[in-house]
C-alpha cells in the first residue's frame, strides 16, 4: 500500500463491479491480480462485456492464462504501454456513456491510462484504481519539462537535462507524473546522498 | 490621479524602484504583531481613495515595466500562459471585465468603445489599438485571456465551476511565489494548494472554498497573501527555481535593505457571467527593506511578525535560512514601542 | 460580506399570459441600463411586497443570456403553494417597480461536455430556454427531450420546435407519451452530460436509471428548487442577535429571521447551495430538515440546519445567528 500524503497526491483504491454497458480493464505486471481478485466476486457473465488491456512487463506469462481463462470479450496483452496506446485509444473513440474504466498496477500506468480516459470524457472521480506492484515513479522536471520513468531513487538525475532532482509528492494528473525540483538550487553542487525510496 | 510610469527592470539589473508615493500606498498585510493563516476575505469594494484597494484593477508606476517583463518571460516560455479549449468563454468574460473596468476607472489612461460585437480599445501606456468583435477569436492576435492580461498587472487564474469545486482550469502566471500553472493547470482547489503546510489541517481550504464558491457576480472578494523575495523578481517559478534559488545565499547584513523584499499578493475574486466560471487576479507588489522601514510602524511590526513566526511557514515560504539575518537586520528598527492597530502608517 | 447576492431595482415591463396556468415577466431596469449578462441556467430571486411581509422566490432566467435589455421569467401558478406565485399572478402588473438579485446559476452546463442531453418536464423548460440560446450560439452540440401534460400547456413548445426542430422532442402525458429513457441514455457518446429540469419524481428517475446504466455522477446535473413547506409554527431563540422570534405556518424560518431584522446569509433559498446553513447551540426537540446540503449524519447530529426550507418541533432551539 501506498501511504496518503499531500491533497494532490492520488489516493488508489480497491477495484468493484459497477453496473455499465461496457467494462475496459487496463492493468500492468501485478494489476493482473486486482482484476482477478475483483473476478473472484463478479457474476458469471460480468466479463462477456469486457475488454482487458494487459501489458506483462516483468511478471511475463504468470498472469496471461488466468486472464484469458476470465473469458473477456476481447483480452489484448501487449509488450508496453505505448504499444497498447493506439488500441487504447480507438476503444475509448468508439464507447457510448456507460463505459467503466478499470485501471491496476503501477502508478505510471494508471496516470497514463487515466489521462486518456479523461480525454475522452470521463471525469477522472469516475474512473476506478488500485495500484499492485512497484512503486516506482512517473517524474517530471520542473526545469526542462522532460519525464523521466520508473524513478527509484531520491534525489535521482533528470534523464533529459541532467539536473540533479528531488521527487516530491504533488502530482498532476494532466501530465501524469510527480514533480522534480533541483535538489540544489540554492547551493550548487551540495547534493544530498541519494536513497531508494521507490521499488 | 496622473501616474507617471517607471523605466525598471526585474532581472539582471534590477532596477525596480519604489517612489515615496508608491511606498505610502503598499499594501503592508499585517493589520497586528503576529501572523497565522486566515481566511481573510472581505468585499472587494473601493476604499481609501488613491491606496491600491481604489479601484477594481490597480495601474501604478511599475505598470509599463512589469508588462514588459511578462512579455521576456512569456517569450523565454510560452508554457505560462495556457487555457483549456473550454475555459475560451471565461477568457471573453475576463477581457470584458477588465476593460470595462480600466476604461471606466482611468479614462485617461484607456478607452474601450462598443457598438454591439464591434469594440474598439485603446491602452495609450502601451500604445496598443484594437478594433475587434467581441467572442471571435480570430480578430485578437492571442486568445481573449492572453490578450487581455499581457496588458494587466498580475498573475491571473481562471477557475471552471463544478461538482462543487474549482478547477484551474486555465491561467497567466508570470509573476509567481513558486508555483507552477503548466503543472497545476486542471488541479482543483484543494490539489493546487496541495503544498502548503499547516492549512489543510486547520480547515482553512474548506472554509475558503465554500465561500469562493459562493462569490456572486457584481460581489467580488479580496485577500492578501504574502512572502519573501531575495531581489525584486516578478517570476519565482519552480521552472527557473535554479537560477533565483541561488541568489539567497548572496543576501548580508550589508546588502539586505536592498536585496531583500516583502512581497505582497492582492488576491481578489470575480464571478464571471456568461461562463460562471471564477477569476482570481494574483497581483504581486513588492517593496526592499529599506523602502519598508521609511514607515516606523512597519519597521517594528514587520520584525516581530518575522521574528515569531512559526519555522513550517519561514520554511514554506523559503527564507527560514536566511531569517536569523533577517531578524537581526529588522531589529535595528524596533524599539520596543507599541504599534497601533490596522495596516495603514500612522 | 451581506445577505444575499447584489440588487438590480426593476420595473416590469410586460406581464404576458403563456397558457393557463403560466405567465411570463419581464423585469427592465428601472434607470435604463443594462442588465448583467448571465450563464444559461442562472436564477434571480425575486422580491414581493406583499402587504407587510417580504417575499423572496428564486425563478430561473429564461431570456437569452446575451439579451442585456431585460430579463424574463416564467412562472406557473400553484393555487395550494405559499402564496408567491399568486401574488405574481394576481398583483403584477405592467409599470410596478420590484427588487430582484444578480443572477446566480447552481445549474450551470458544464463547457467540457461534447454533448448537452437536456431533459425538461413542465415549467421545468425555463432554465433550458436560456441554455439552448447559448449553446445555439456557440455552436453548442445539444438535444431537447420535453415532457409536457398537454398540448395547451406545452409552454414554448411551438417556438422550440420552430428554431431547433430536429434537436427538440416532445412528449405529451395526455397522449401516453413518455421519454424513453434506458434507450435515450444508452446510445450516448462518451462525454455527454445530462440535465433535468422538472417535478421531483422525473428528476429521481433520470439519477437513477442514469446510475443504473454506469453514468458517472459528475455528469448528471439537476436543478429542484424546494419550496419552504409550511408546517406548524415554532418559536426559536437567536444567540448572536439576542432575539426570540416566532415561525409563522406559511413562513420559513429563514424568512422570519429577516422579518426580525436578523442578516442572514442566503443565495439559493432553495435548500441546494448551503449558504445558509446555521449552527445549533441548542434544542430539545425535532428537527425537520428538507434540504439537499447537509449529509444525513449532520441532518443526525443535530448540530446544523438550513434555515431557508428546513423546520423544528418541540420545545427549545437556540441558533447561532
Amino acid at each position: 500500500m501506498l501511504e496518503g500524503s499531500i491533497p494532490s497526491r492520488p489516493v488508489y483504491g480497491v477495484l468493484e463491479m459497477r453496473p455499465g454497458r461496457l467494462h475496459l480493464m487496463v492493468a500492468d505486471a501485478e494489476g493482473a491480480e486486482a482484476i482477478l481478485d475483483l473476478a473472484a466476486s463478479a457474476p458469471p457473465d460480468f466479463f462477456a462485456g469486457a475488454h482487458i488491456v494487459y501489458i506483462p512487463k516483468k511478471t511475463g506469462d504468470r498472469f496471461v492464462a488466468r486472464l484469458e481463462h476470465l473469458a473477456p470479450a476481447q483480452i489484448y496483452v501487449g509488450p508496453s504501454y505505448e504499444a497498447a496506446l493506439p488500441r487504447l485509444r480507438r476503444v475509448l473513440a468508439g464507447a457510448h456513456m456507460g463505459l467503466q474504466v478499470y485501471l491496476a498496477g503501477t502508478e505510471g500506468l494508471m496516470g497514463q491510462a487515466m489521462l486518456e480516459a479523461m480525454q475522452a470524457g470521463i471525469p477522472h472521480s469516475a474512473i476506478q484504481t488500485e495500484h499492485r506492484g512497484s512503486t516506482v515513479r512517473r517524474v517530471q522536471c520542473v526545469h526542462c519539462k522532460g519525464i523521466t520513468e520508473d524513478v527509484t531513487h531520491d534525489p535521482f538525475q533528470c534523464s533529459h537535462c541532467g539536473l540533479h532532482l528531488f521527487v516530491r509528492d504533488h502530482y498532476s494528473r494532466r501530465i501524469a507524473a510527480f514533480q522534480g525540483v533541483r535538489v540544489d538550487a540554492e547551493d550548487p553542487g551540495n547534493i544530498p546522498q541519494s536513497v531508494e525510496r521507490f521499488r | 490621479m496622473t501616474v507617471i510610469f517607471k523605466e525598471e527592470t526585474f532581472h539582471d539589473d534590477f532596477t525596480f524602484r519604489n517612489s515615496p508615493e508608491a511606498v505610502k500606498r503598499f499594501p503592508f498585510p499585517f493589520p497586528e504583531d503576529s501572523y497565522m493563516y486566515s481566511v481573510n476575505l472581505e468585499p472587494h469594494k473601493s476604499y481609501r481613495p488613491g491606496s491600491v484597494y481604489e479601484r477594481t484593477f490597480d495601474v501604478d508606476e511599475h505598470y509599463v515595466s512589469e508588462m514588459r517583463d511578462r512579455a521576456r518571460v512569456l517569450a523565454e516560455d510560452p508554457l505560462r500562459c495556457q487555457s483549456l479549449p473550454h475555459m475560451t468563454l471565461a477568457g471573453w468574460d475576463l477581457l470584458e471585465l477588465i476593460m470595462t473596468s480600466k476604461a471606466e476607472e482611468y479614462p485617461e489612461l484607456f478607452e474601450l468603445h462598443r457598438d454591439g460585437a464591434k469594440w474598439h480599445w485603446i491602452n495609450r501606456p502601451l500604445g496598443i489599438e484594437q478594433k475587434f468583435t467581441f467572442l471571435d477569436e480570430t480578430t485578437l492576435p492571442y486568445g481573449p485571456m492572453e490578450y487581455i492580461t499581457r496588458q494587466t498587472q498580475g498573475d491571473f487564474a481562471v477557475l471552471d465551476q463544478r461538482d462543487d469545486n474549482l478547477w484551474m482550469d486555465a491561467g497567466m502566471v508570470t509573476t509567481q511565489a513558486d508555483w507552477s500553472l503548466d503543472f497545476d493547470i486542471g488541479m482543483n482547489f484543494f490539489e493546487w494548494h496541495a503544498p502548503v503546510p499547516k492549512a489543510h489541517e486547520m480547515g482553512i481550504f474548506q472554509r475558503a472554498l465554500k465561500f469562493l464558491l459562493n462569490v456572486r457576480q457584481g460581489s467580488p472578494a479580496r485577500r492578501l497573501n504574502w512572502t519573501m523575495t531575495v531581489n525584486p523578481l516578478l517570476d519565482t517559478s519552480p521552472e527557473n527555481y535554479h537560477k533565483w534559488g541561488v541568489m539567497k545565499k548572496d543576501l548580508t547584513l550589508e546588502n539586505m535593505g536592498q536585496m531583500m523584499h516583502l512581497r505582497v499578493e492582492l488576491q481578489t475574486f470575480f464571478r464571471l457571467p456568461r461562463s460562471n466560471a471564477l477569476v482570481f487576479p494574483i497581483r504581486c507588489y513588492l517593496i526592499k527593506l529599506d523602502e519598508l522601514v521609511t514607515v516606523p510602524k512597519w519597521a517594528r511590526r514587520f520584525h516581530r511578525v518575522i521574528r515569531d513566526l512559526p519555522i513550517e511557514l519561514a520554511t514554506y515560504k523559503g527564507f527560514v535560512t536566511n531569517r536569523p539575518k533577517i531578524v537581526e537586520w529588522l531589529s535595528k528598527y524596533d524599539n520596543g514601542a507599541p504599534t497601533s492597530p490596522g495596516i495603514w502608517p500612522d | 460580506m451581506s445577505a444575499g447576492a447584489a440588487k438590480i431595482l426593476v420595473k416590469v415591463a410586460e406581464v404576458t399570459p403563456v397558457n393557463e396556468l403560466v405567465t411570463r415577466f419581464r423585469f427592465v431596469r428601472r434607470d435604463g441600463g443594462p442588465m448583467p449578462t448571465f450563464s444559461g441556467g442562472a436564477h434571480t430571486v425575486v422580491e414581493m411586497n406583499d402587504k407587510d411581509r417580504v417575499r423572496r422566490n428564486p425563478y430561473s432566467i429564461m431570456s437569452d443570456p446575451a439579451d442585456r435589455e431585460g430579463y424574463s421569467i416564467s412562472i406557473r401558478r400553484d393555487d395550494n403553494g405559499r402564496g408567491g406565485s399568486l401574488f405574481m399572478h394576481r398583483r403584477v402588473r405592467p409599470g410596478m417597480e420590484m427588487v430582484i438579485s444578480n443572477p446566480v446559476n447552481l445549474f450551470a452546463l458544464d463547457l467540457r461536455a461534447r454533448k448537452h442531453l437536456l431533459l425538461a418536464g413542465g415549467i421545468g423548460i425555463t432554465p433550458f430556454l436560456a441554455q439552448i440560446k447559448q449553446l445555439a450560439a456557440m455552436n453548442g452540440n445539444f438535444e431537447l427531450h420535453y415532457s409536457v401534460r398537454t398540448t395547451s400547456l406545452a409552454s414554448y413548445a411551438d417556438e422550440l420546435v420552430a428554431n431547433y426542430r430536429p434537436r427538440v422532442h416532445l412528449y405529451h402525458d395526455d397522449r401516453g407519451e413518455q421519454i424513453e429513457l434506458p434507450a435515450l441514455l444508452d446510445g450516448q457518446p462518451l462525454g455527454t452530460h445530462v440535465y433535468v429540469c422538472g417535478p421531483k419524481g422525473m428528476i429521481a428517475w433520470v439519477r437513477k436509471t442514469a446510475a443504473a446504466l454506469g453514468w458517472p455522477r459528475e455528469a448528471v446535473h439537476h436543478e429542484e428548487f424546494l419550496a419552504p413547506a409550511s408546517g406548524k409554527p415554532f418559536q426559536v431563540m437567536l444567540a448572536r442577535s439576542n432575539k426570540t422570534i416566532q415561525v409563522g405556518e406559511h413562513q420559513s424560518l429563514l424568512e422570519a429571521m429577516e422579518e426580525a431584522g436578523v442578516e442572514a446569509p442566503y443565495l439559493c433559498r432553495g435548500g441546494a447551495c448551503g449558504q445558509c446553513e446555521t449552527d445549533v447551540l441548542e434544542y430539545e426537540g425535532t428537527f425537520l430538515h428538507k434540504d439537499h446540503w447537509l449529509t444525513p449524519a449532520q441532518c443526525a447530529s443535530g448540530t446544523r440546519i438550513m434555515p431557508c426550507v428546513s423546520r423544528f418541533e418541540g420545545k427549545t432551539l437556540v441558533l447561532d445567528r
